[in-house]
């Protein structure tokens, strides 16, 4: 995918978010660390532009409920979370990058029950890749994008890397 | 916050004089974010479930073994405490076997604190489990200088460049040491103060200012650490009196008003009301004292992921 | 016994003023002169040097008491190994040499048991204790050549003056372990810029300079011989030498381990570098050398101190100070050598004809009739010591892994071989 491909994945994404949703007010966007962060501002910006106000974004590093730590040989980098809103009662849309054997979300899902009690929580990815893992479905997806094991799914973002584009290599 | 690329590599925490700086700010950097941990609801992470801490605390320490046990809890760990004064180990068993039952046991990770300096680099060559070094004699008790590098940079944006004082018995203090081998490698200016007997010169060549003078120490401090006065056995030949130590280097209200109107106040605790600090100067709001606790329990979580957060051994 | 022929050697012998290839006959147990006879054994010492006995006068046997450390036969085996033929063992057994009986058990246990001559030295005080003097005329009948509390050091002064002038009158020379108690209260290393640095609490080298000083001025008083055991300070020397040059009756000796390392050595914590007096620093290692160069340091001696394994594997606070060295003493010795530090023959000295004229020994020579007592030193031979294989009953030794230049060859005690490599 290109930038523009991205674009209009992302507007779509966002329609079908409002759609989706009928208590446009309880909607909130959590991205996990590092490319679902910008990628869930870029969406609550869209959504806010359609329901015409601002939509609360926090950011979730899911590190430390990984399922993995103890197979590592260094435990892996931890960083902030910022999650400036309570989470009890409301739609908490996540928002990740590329979704693949599901373990992130398992963890996302367990990290976010320490900050409250959602009333639900919808997945959002800008590619689903395959190869799940565990029971773990996307409600909106950008691009399918099916892969063999060995080849990696690259995600750059403007904010962090310096264009936007979703690359496969071998 | 940019995750760096830097991964930690040691399975001990033995002291700061090891450390380079880089390691230094990663703890900081994963402390910042355990600290995150204690101002949620559920105060509890799974990254260490399952693993076995044992808090070996031969010297003992309510506050230090309170705060790595919760840090340790709150990370998901077992918690187990051992608290034998000295002379009941030397009477029974030593420490190395006590060391091999504890492996025997599988401890994943071992808080050690010790009044012999070296204990924590003795067991680290008996057993396997990670070990942490809570204190060992006059040596160093590496969480604490962490600890106090955590607030300072959280509330001064830095610590190159600023004029740290550390006044009190220095030579016989763990934190004092530890503090010092941090506060250098980062680019701090120490100057160490209090009586000629217990701030000797030969801290000069650990790279600090040596003063007696006690107005002229904390004039131009940014920060003041002030260290816990005894008046014990091995220390009455050093000074004459409490009373004589705290007229001539305790921070009362006076000295406190000559003080830069920046200057933050930090102490290890627990504190002498009226001997080191006077009581409403330990209250007032550049102390930072109780934020030191908070701090503490992040730094210990994050030392303890770091740790033994992996592979296990 | 049959005569020994110790051929092609370089025989260095600085009694007689021998230094040259030669062959050394010897009969009955003793140097003979002329030609070897025909029923010999020959030892080949070509590429060798041949020298009197090594004397070492600074070890510790453990017997009585503590055989579970080190016994007569461990220790005298240690002691040949290390190229020594005689050595003179401390009083602070358990019960202290302070009085003839233990002297006696000593003696006879040797007799019965030791590779190399053992000549016990008595207490200077009952129980090494510092408080009142020890029977030092029947230490002197039991066969003490000096007297010491070792171990331990008479803090007070009058009791010691009062040991130098008695022991005069039985020509014992008194030998002292100088510490200041309280200079020295809890220290477990050298006070300076490692002791700070280690959070180990340290002891000044002014705490020896202090009974230095003070032994200088009472063999001055009493006109008596005064030996400064184990010198480990650069401001000890200098005091010394200084007294020396007023023709004061005091001497001085030094350790391997003091003027090989320093208390940097500290760092790892490990105990095997822990011992009293501790590792101090580099200057004074280089002033120990200037000493052993310059004549103020008569002796070499190596204070060897065993203690078992579960007693030293413990945290550094706690353990006890002592390191053996017979093993490793020659060699690092030879060390100096190879420096360029002393001449061989200034080596030898300090290792025979200076502690034998100190204890009125009739040893470190090879002057025809005297005992035969010989060491054969391969000045060259290059070695890695192994501890683990140490005849000592104990392991503590900082120098286990380490390469050595130089070593024994073939100790001979007596005209009998006692141990060759």
């Amino acid at each position: 995918m290109d930038a523009a491909a991205i674009e209009r994945a992302l507007a779509r994404m966002a329609h079908e978010i409002v759609e989706g949703n009928p208590e446009a007010d309880a909607i909130v966007f959590v991205g996990l660390r590092t490319n679902g962060a910008p990628l869930a501002h870029r969406l609550a910006t869209k959504v806010g532009e359609i329901l015409g106000r601002e939509l609360p974004t926090g950011e979730l590093d899911i590190t430390m409920h990984r399922d993995d730590l103890n197979l590592r040989e260094t435990p892996p980098a931890v960083g902030l979370s910022d999650i400036p809103f309570d989470v009890t009662g409301k739609t908490v849309v996540l928002v990740d990058d590329v979704l693949f054997t599901g373990r992130s979300i398992r963890a996302a899902m367990d990290e976010l029950s320490d900050f409250g009690r959602p009333k639900c929580i919808r997945l959002a990815v800008l590619v689903d890749r395959g190869h799940r893992e565990f029971p773990i479905r996307p409600d909106y997806v950008g691009k399918n994008l099916p892969t063999s094991m060995t080849e990696r799914v690259t995600v750059s973002l403007a904010e962090i890397a310096d264009k936007d584009e979703v690359v496969i290599e071998k | 916050m940019k995750k760096t690329k830097f991964t930690w590599q040691r399975k001990d925490l033995l002291g700061i004089q090891e450390l380079s700086a880089d390691e230094i700010f990663h703890i900081l950097d994963t402390a910042a974010a355990f600290k995150q941990v204690g101002e949620r609801n559920i105060k509890k992470v799974p990254s260490l479930r399952g693993k076995t801490l044992i808090n070996l605390f031969i010297e003992p320490s309510t506050r230090t073994r309170t705060s790595f046990e919760l840090a340790a809890t709150r990370l998901s760990a077992d918690v187990v405490n051992i608290t034998a004064n000295a002379s009941s180990l030397v009477k029974g068993e030593t420490l190395k076997d006590t060391a091999l039952n504890l492996q025997a046991l599988h401890a994943d990770i071992i808080v050690i604190r010790h009044g012999a300096a070296g204990a924590p680099h003795f067991l680290s060559k008996i057993v396997k489990a990670s070990i942490i070094n809570a204190g060992d004699g006059a040596h160093e008790h590496p969480t604490q200088a962490l600890l106090d590098a955590f607030t300072i940079r959280e509330k001064k944006g830095k610590i190159a460049g600023l004029n740290v004082t550390i006044l009190g018995d220095i030579l016989y203090s763990r934190v004092a040491r530890s503090n010092i081998w941090l506060l250098t490698k980062l680019g701090a200016k120490v100057t160490l103060a209090g009586p000629s007997t217990l701030v000797p010169h030969v801290f000069e060549q650990l790279g600090c200012r040596v003063t007696h003078d006690m107005e002229e120490a904390i004039r131009d401090a940014d920060v003041i650490n002030l260290l816990r006065i005894q008046h014990e056995r091995q220390r009455k030949t050093m000074f004459p009196s409490i009373g004589e130590y705290t007229a001539m280097f305790g921070l009362n209200k006076e000295r406190f008003a000559r003080t830069k109107p920046d200057a933050m106040i930090m102490h290890p605790g627990p504190i002498n009301r009226g001997v080191e600090i006077d009581s409403d100067v330990a209250d007032c709001s550049r102390s930072v004292i109780l934020e030191q606790v908070t701090n503490g329990l992040a730094v210990r979580m994050a030392v303890l992921y770091l740790c033994s957060g992996g592979q296990p051994a | 016994m049959k005569p020994l022929l110790i051929q092609h050697g370089h025989v260095l012998d600085p009694a007689n003023k021998i230094d040259g290839v030669r062959d050394l006959v010897i009969a009955d147990g003793k140097i003979a002169s002329g030609s070897a006879p025909k029923d010999a054994d020959v030892l080949d010492a070509k590429g060798k040097f041949v020298v009197p006995g090594l004397i070492d006068m600074h070890v510790h046997l453990r017997e009585p008491g503590r055989a579970d450390k080190e016994s007569i036969t461990s220790g005298t085996l240690c002691a040949a190994r290390g190229g020594f033929t005689s050595v003179v063992c401390m009083p602070n057994t358990s019960p202290a040499a302070d009085n003839a009986g233990t002297i006696a058990f000593i003696k006879q246990r040797a007799e019965a048991a030791a590779s190399v001559n053992v000549f016990p030295a008595g207490a200077i005080t009952k129980e090494l204790k510092g408080e009142e003097l020890a029977p030092i005329g029947s230490l002197k009948r039991a066969g003490v050549v000096a007297i010491t509390d070792d171990g331990h050091c008479v803090q007070n002064n009058d009791l010691m003056r009062r040991a130098v002038e008695y022991a005069k009158m039985f020509d014992l020379p008194v030998m002292d372990h100088c510490q200041d108690y309280n200079l020295s209260a809890e220290g477990v290393m050298n006070e300076g810029y490692w002791s700070v640095s280690l959070g180990l609490r340290g002891w000044p080298a002014a705490a020896e300079d202090i009974i230095v000083a003070r032994n200088i001025l009472i063999a001055e008083m009493a006109d008596w011989w005064v030996h400064c055991q184990h010198l480990s300070s650069a401001r000890s020397v200098a005091l010394v030498r200084e007294a020396k040059k007023r023709g004061v009756k005091i001497t001085a000796e030094a350790c391997p381990h003091h003027f090989t390392l320093t208390d940097e050595s500290c760092k790892t914590y490990d105990t095997n570098f822990k011992m009293n007096p501790p590792l101090r620093t580099e200057a004074d290692r280089q002033a120990l050398l200037e000493g052993l160069a310059d004549g103020t340091i008569d002796c070499i001696a190596s204070d060897h101190a065993p203690h078992c394994n579960y007693e030293k594997e413990v945290e550094f606070d706690v353990a006890p100070f002592g390191i053996i060295g017979l093993e490793t003493e020659l060699a690092l010795s030879l060390a100096l050598v190879h420096k360029k530090v002393l001449t061989l023959q200034q080596l030898v000295e300090k290792f025979t004809v200076n502690p034998a004229k100190l204890l009125r020994l009739a040893k470190g020579t090879l002057t025809v009739g005297a005992d035969a007592d010989v060491t054969v030193i391969d000045l060259s031979r290059e070695w890695t010591y192994d501890v683990t294989q140490s005849a000592s009953k104990s392991r503590n030794s900082p120098f286990h892994g380490r390469e050595l230049k130089g070593c024994a060859t073939a100790t001979i005690v007596g005209g009998k071989v006692v141990w060759q490599l």
